[in-house]
């Protein structure tokens, strides 16, 4: 999100193609719209892109979905750069989400982001802990406004009703399961 | 079919056409809207808001140019709401913007500034830092300050919807959202368009990079030389220079949009000019005469040369007044070894060398061949109107010659000239397309004509167009259309500056000089000749440049080059336009037909006009097409060509560096610069398009 314009490049990082499980469900999602407007199944197939590639999507990654659907690169950029959910940077093994909008804000967001911040150990949203394991981020809405402030763990888990002192154990949680190897 | 909506603004009732905007409706009613990203020849974006207005029974106000006009409307733009709505639009455009004017080359002519000044507050409540944004690397020709940038995005639109190249995008959102190429320069012909099309001063003109303020300059309406086309242009001079050249609208030929060559080479106009006459010394060096001596030698070796033996050979700039008075001259000596084509040809009717369906005809037409051209390179602005074409659907084009990305699907035919007998007799699969299509179009590029087998395969093409009915006898619809590359060559062929009876074109006649059989040969601007066939003969080069030809030359006349003189020039439709003259020669350079007037003094058969009001009186009358301005040509059609075999050579195109085709552009930096670029950014694509489809 807040990444700044130079030093981000379209360096083609490393080699990127659906594995063959991936490609089935590609073409399932891009058989849902009619052939002439398959572009329409860009946001699945970043998705599946970002699931494959660790949580995160390359420029490699990107292009392999342009030429998926014959597209423009620079078409799907502006898609994969648009959404919160899709990340550009490689995260750590455990991703947090914050969720930064009203109700989570009203409630504290800032705060329980500051506390996971500290207890990965970093300054910066998006940055990975030392030691691998945990990159805190902050996402608009996630839908659990009545148990607001909340956060989500790769992209799956939600933490909710918390207090800066329960998201900062919540981190240490992740860090100690990275280390022990789960 | 056209049926029409009536809507009221401001109380007055206007009625527009079924499909018009609410927008369009208060500017047919003389209401003006202020926009910034609207633009008529783009797709519709609705994201700046700037063109609110107030609809009857709407509860917010509505974007007029996103907003159908309706029957029974009822808009209000004078509204206590509106004004507020575009000073509230205004602030929130601003709250990014640096208000750098005074350092901005857009100051002058920026939309932002004056619709601030005409819509806005006048003060800003924003007191927070500004944003800062890097800057793009677009090619040579586009100074970038992005943080001007205003988000309208029609640069984007123009890139993918006109340009056809989907290189630019926005990324990110909210305060993040900025314009990028990803680092990859616009590979495309019209971009220095992108720059006419920013509203504001983001994107601005590399090459005219802080010269000028914009009401320091004189305008000039003229058109551009560069290629067959004739694209209508605007020259801004000041003093004896010409700082700029922008597009002019013509519905017909250009639209708005001109390319890069047209506008940017102008800056080869003042390196290498020939400011003085040169003769060829008994050093074998070049040195300064007086335009007496000059003329008197030249006069000299025209009256000693047996007519049979002298020749002369008109370059792809030469306007029709040039033309006109040298033939005059020469043919007034019995000279009959006259060519407008600096590559020879076969001799062919009117008919068969211009675009008989016109420019704007690409729009009717339903299918089209191209032959042996790449119309990218060779007329960038025909091929904006392929692709507009083409958008549209329901367009099938099949293209050969030479493979190229034209920025629109192409079924490639392969590039064998033997390919033709089979469109010609039928059996082709795409002579069924072409029979099939109401109106079909075959283009037919300048390398084609200029063939050893140019008439063989000239045959082929009119049976072609014959047996699909592309032409022919009694038809209203003529789909031959041919490409020509230069701006001088249809003019030179109305006035017939060809070879006369026993004449020879002007492949025989470098092929005559180097077998030491011409005495002297006349090069009117031609520089894209191989200057070494012309072996011992005396060379008299009449032109503005000193390249290739000047540099063979034992004898130079310098002349005015194009925006330095008034001409005709008449392009690929057979369409007669005007130049004019917007600064003037350097040095004693002198324009083109007052050269061969004053030599006609010396030889004692002066030509029969004292003026150019005078010239072109007589040429009107030798000539009549000629007079009548801005109206293609409208050739009877009849069979061309000679029957013969197709050679086996394949089919290409003409133009090889699309940046650097005339001496002017050959000299040119920026030309260079914008060669260079694209050489590296197809190179760099290869790789890239590699990488993805690993």
């Amino acid at each position: 999100m807040s990444e700044s314009a130079s030093t981000w490049s379209p360096v083609v990082e490393k080699d990127f193609a659906f594995t063959d499980e991936m490609r089935a469900r590609a073409d399932a999602a891009v058989k849902r719209y009619p052939p002439e407007r398959k572009q329409s199944a860009v946001l699945w197939l970043l998705w599946l892109a970002q699931e494959q590639n660790g949580g995160w999507l390359s420029t490699a990654a990107i292009h392999h979905v342009a030429g998926f659907l014959g597209m423009a690169p620079i078409r799907v950029h502006e898609v994969a750069r648009f959404y919160t959910m899709f990340r550009l940077k490689s995260k750590g093994a455990y991703c947090v989400q914050v969720c930064r909008t009203t109700s989570c804000w009203i409630r504290g967001a800032d705060k329980i982001t500051r506390a996971c911040l500290d207890a990965a150990g970093t300054t910066e949203l998006g940055e990975v802990s030392a030691d691998g394991a945990v990159s805190v981020e902050e996402v608009e809405c996630l839908g659990a406004c009545c148990d607001a402030p909340m956060l989500q763990i790769n992209d799956k888990e939600y933490r909710e009703r918390l207090t800066p002192e329960r998201a900062a154990e919540i981190v240490r949680e992740l860090r100690q399961h990275a280390k022990d190897g789960k | 079919m056209t049926t029409t909506v009536k809507l009221t603004v401001n109380g007055g009732e206007v009625e527009v056409p079924q499909g018009s905007t609410v927008l369009q409706a208060c500017e047919a009613a003389g209401v003006e809207i202020p926009r910034f990203c609207y633009h008529e020849r783009l797709s519709i974006a609705g994201l700046c808001r700037m063109c609110l207005v107030e609809m009857e029974r709407a509860p917010k106000p509505i974007a007029s140019c996103a907003m159908p006009a309706g029957d029974g409307m009822v808009i209000r733009t004078d509204t206590a709401a509106v004004k507020a709505a575009r000073e509230g639009v205004m602030e929130i455009q601003l709250i990014n913007h640096p208000l750098d004017c005074p350092i901005c080359d857009q100051g002058g002519e920026c939309d932002l500034q004056d619709q601030s000044l005409g819509y806005g507050r006048g003060y800003s409540r924003f007191t927070d830092e500004k944003r800062a944004v890097a800057e793009q690397y677009m090619g040579p020709l586009i100074q970038t300050f992005m943080n001007r940038c205003i988000h309208c995005t029609r640069c984007v639109r123009f890139a993918a919807e006109i340009a056809g190249v989907e290189d630019l995008g926005v990324i990110g959102r909210g305060e993040n959202a900025r314009i990028t190429t990803l680092g990859r320069p616009l590979d495309s012909e019209l971009s220095g368009c992108l720059v006419d099309v920013c509203p504001v001063g983001a994107l601005t003109s590399a090459p005219y990079s802080f010269a000028a303020r914009p009401w320091e300059l004189s305008h000039t309406e003229s058109i551009d030389v560069t290629d067959g086309v004739a694209s209508n242009i605007r020259i801004d001079s000041r003093a004896r220079e010409v700082l700029r050249v922008l597009p002019r609208v013509h519905e017909d030929i250009n639209e708005e949009w001109i390319h890069d060559k047209a506008r940017h080479s102008i800056d080869g106009l003042r390196l290498q000019r020939l400011d003085r006459p040169y003769l060829r010394g008994a050093n074998g060096r070049l040195e300064e005469v007086s335009w007496n001596d000059a003329l008197r030698t030249l006069a000299e070796k025209l009256t000693a040369a047996a007519p049979s033996r002298v020749g002369a050979i008109a370059g792809d700039l030469a306007d029709c007044e040039s033309l006109y008075a040298l033939r005059a001259l020469l043919r007034g000596r019995g000279v009959t070894n006259l060519d407008c084509r600096q590559e020879g040809g076969a001799r062919l009717p009117l008919v068969a060398q211009v675009f008989n369906a016109g420019i704007a005809g690409i729009e009717d037409a339903d299918a089209v061949l191209l032959v042996g051209t790449n119309p990218r390179d060779e007329g960038a602005l025909v091929n904006a109107r392929l692709r507009k074409r083409f958008l549209r659907g329901d367009f099938r084009i099949a293209s050969l010659g030479a493979e190229a990305d034209l920025t629109y699907a192409v079924e490639h035919l392969g590039d064998s000239p033997q390919t033709l007998e089979s469109l010609a007799d039928g059996s082709h699969s795409f002579a069924e397309v072409l029979r099939g299509a109401e109106r079909a179009m075959v283009m037919v590029g300048a390398s084609v004509l200029a063939r050893t087998d140019g008439a063989a395969l000239m045959h082929l093409l009119c049976r072609l167009c014959e047996t699909t009915g592309v032409a022919g006898k009694g038809q209203d619809w003529n789909g031959f259309c041919v490409l020509q590359k230069s701006a001088s060559r249809v003019g030179g062929l109305m006035l017939d500056f060809l070879p006369g009876d026993g004449g020879m074109n002007s492949v025989e006649m470098l092929a005559a000089s180097e077998r030491g059989e011409m005495d002297l040969i006349w090069l009117l601007g031609a520089d894209e000749i191989p200057m070494e066939k012309l072996g011992e003969t005396f060379v008299v080069y009449q032109g503005h440049h000193g390249e290739a030809g000047a540099a063979r030359a034992d004898l130079v006349l310098p002349s005015a080059a194009w925006p330095e003189k008034d001409g005709i020039y008449v392009n690929t439709e057979g369409r007669v336009q005007l130049a004019r003259r917007a600064i003037f020669p350097p040095g004693e350079a002198r324009e083109d037909w007052k050269i061969a007037r004053a030599l006609s003094d010396k030889t004692g058969e002066t030509l029969p006009f004292n003026s150019l009001r005078e010239l072109r009186a007589r040429m009107f009358a030798d000539v009549p097409a000629l007079s009548e301005l801005d109206s293609p040509l409208r050739e009877k059609w009849r069979p061309f060509g000679e029957a013969g075999t197709a050679g086996d050579l394949p089919l290409g195109h003409s133009v090889s560096d699309f940046y650097r085709t005339d001496v002017i552009s050959r000299l040119s930096r920026t030309m260079r610069e914008c060669s260079e670029a694209r050489r590296r950014a197809r190179a760099g694509v290869e790789t890239a398009t590699e990488a993805a489809a690993a």
